[in-house]
């Protein structure tokens, strides 16, 4: 469903991303791990439009997204959220949602200017349907509240259900449970399996272990800018480069050693 | 019936210029409520001017429709070329190179004194506005706006406020919703132009520099930009206080600029404020209970 093969990003002189190629295939959740700063977040910015990749290509259903802007990929079924929550604070969360659904909303200027027969329609629908996704995300009940006033995991909630609303086929979540305490994470699992089931696709990056490994039926890991491993939860489990990635090595000053005499 | 009569034949220039000076207000509410800061609203209300007057100047016949027309088309042409470049700037930057066009507008005008009369100005402008060209003009830009409001292209103008990348992320264009507002705002501050061009009887350059860009910014501001309320209260009392305080002759500036500073500093999202109104009107119920 959305292909990258041999994407690389370069910040000036600093290679955030180097030949990363991977595929999420249709259904299912797909986790992108790896430690801070191993460049996840520049991979979902690239997905988005958000930035243009240094080289290589990134394909969605077929098509490439290289130079498309961000709108035109939400057209086309790509939704986000963000690792620090962006919601549209001074709005109520119904606003919220239903800014998500502006692109699916056909009526023209006539129609809104003599709130003709169609407007109404489209307006009441999507009134209705951004009902459905909060209560999706057990938030019906706030609906008019302004979501300033939401405690974090809510806020993160809503998002989600911002992001549904633009009717996606494929979900891209950055950091779902940064910051979150246990109890939030076990119910915003509960929630993303839900939506999973009711026939999303989703991209998710982590670094939470045990929230990954719970979801993802397959793992990518990178680290450095390049994809180490890649493969179900128990292969990647058990994966001596990932081990080594997140917990270190034994043999770390030789290593250190290498490093400094490459430099010089 | 006779003192309105007498009312309305002092007054009535004032009550008119609350209604050009409210569509003013409306024209940069138009582009604040997408998060912009232009300030070409004085350079396009001028653009307006000076092509509804020199329409009905100059073409035999008197068309005042086709002047207010080609009023309102000019500096919506205009807009749409300087919009796109400008546009991407954002915050201070945007102000500024908005300020700059205004400049160029009226240096523009004072060079082609052959059409413009040049710093001399426009003599001699039929006056064709009525009191109801006004009314009309002001009803109708409001029942526009506040379908816009209600509609998605509104909702889009405050996710692009609030927070653009995210909205981009929404399916929103963001490009062409800024280029609109800028476009439709230049449009009315031209309906604006040409309808006061008609009613002073002359016009010149230094009527649409600085200071008016100014002027609009502060009745907007000072109003409130949460809703068309604002705006428009914002119009009539820049419009009305130097008036009122006429009895206090030379004191009068020094007031009016001191009544302006009050109200900013303690209500400083304007005096239309719908969430501190709400607040207000919700805590006395709760007093009488507790």
């Amino acid at each position: 469903m959305l292909k990258l093969s041999h994407v690389s990003r370069h910040f000036g002189g600093l290679q955030v991303l180097q030949d990363v190629n991977f595929e999420v295939p249709q259904g299912g959740i797909f986790g992108l791990i790896g430690p801070n700063g191993a460049g996840k977040t520049t991979v979902v910015n690239l997905i988005t439009g958000l930035l243009p990749p240094t080289a290589g290509q990134i394909e969605f259903e077929g098509q490439s997204l290289v130079g498309t802007p961000p709108y035109r990929i939400t057209q086309r079924g790509i939704a986000r959220t963000f690792q620090n929550i962006r919601i549209f604070k001074d709005m109520s969360l119904l606003e919220n949602v239903v800014v998500g659904m502006h692109s699916r909303l056909g009526y023209g200027p006539l129609d809104w200017l003599r709130r003709s027969p169609r407007f109404r329609a489209d307006e009441a629908r999507s009134r209705e349907r951004a009902r459905e996704l909060l209560s999706w995300m057990k938030l019906e009940h706030k609906a008019d509240e302004v979501a300033d006033g939401l405690s974090y995991g809510e806020q993160r909630k809503l998002e989600l259900a911002r992001a549904l609303a633009t009717e996606p086929r494929l979900l891209l979540l950055d950091e779902p449970v940064a910051g979150m305490n246990s109890v939030e994470k076990t119910e915003l699992m509960v929630e993303i399996e839900a939506i999973r089931q009711r026939g999303y696709t989703i991209f998710m990056i982590e670094h939470d272990m045990r929230f990954v490994m719970g979801l993802c039926e397959q793992i990518a890991v990178l680290n450095f800018g390049r994809i180490i491993a890649q493969g179900r939860p128990e292969q990647i489990r058990n994966d001596p480069q990932v081990i080594e990635a997140y917990l270190g090595r034994d043999d770390d000053e030789p290593a250190a050693a290498a490093a400094v005499e490459a430099r010089a | 019936m006779e003192s309105f009569e007498s009312f309305w034949s002092i007054y009535s220039n004032l009550v008119l210029t609350v209604g050009t000076n409210a569509l003013l207000a409306l024209s940069i509410w138009l582009t604040l409520s997408c998060g912009l800061l232009a300030m070409a609203n004085g350079a396009f209300m001028g653009i307006g001017a000076y092509t509804a007057a020199l329409l009905t100047m100059n073409v035999p016949g008197e068309h005042f429709a086709l002047s207010l027309a080609g009023g309102i088309t000019a500096p919506m042409l205009v807009a749409l070329l300087i919009g796109t470049p400008t546009l991407r700037l954002s915050g201070v930057y945007l102000a500024m190179a908005t300020l700059a066009f205004g400049e160029v507008v009226r240096i523009a005008i004072i060079n082609t004194e052959s059409i413009t009369g040049g710093a001399l100005g426009l003599n001699g402008i039929p006056p064709l506005t009525q009191w109801w060209h006004v009314a009309g003009a002001l009803l109708l830009a409001l029942l526009g706006l506040a379908a816009l409001r209600r509609s998605k292209v509104g909702r889009a103008f405050q996710a692009i406020k609030l927070d653009e990348t995210a909205a981009g992320l929404m399916g929103i264009n963001v490009n062409a919703h800024k280029l609109s507002a800028f476009v439709l705002g230049a449009g009315l501050a031209g309906l604006a132009g040409a309808l006061n061009a008609h009613l002073t009887f002359f016009i010149g350059p230094s009527e649409y520099g600085f200071d008016r860009g100014v002027e609009i910014l502060t009745m907007t501001i000072l109003g409130g930009i949460d809703g068309l309320t604002g705006p428009v209260a914002g119009a009539l009392i820049i419009t009305l206080l130097p008036e009122l305080l006429r009895s206090l002759k030379d004191f009068r500036t020094v007031v009016n600029g001191l009544i302006l500073v009050v109200i900013v500093l303690f209500l400083p999202k304007g005096l239309w404020d719908p969430a501190r109104l709400r607040r207000l009107f919700s805590r006395r119920p709760a007093a009488v209970r507790g």
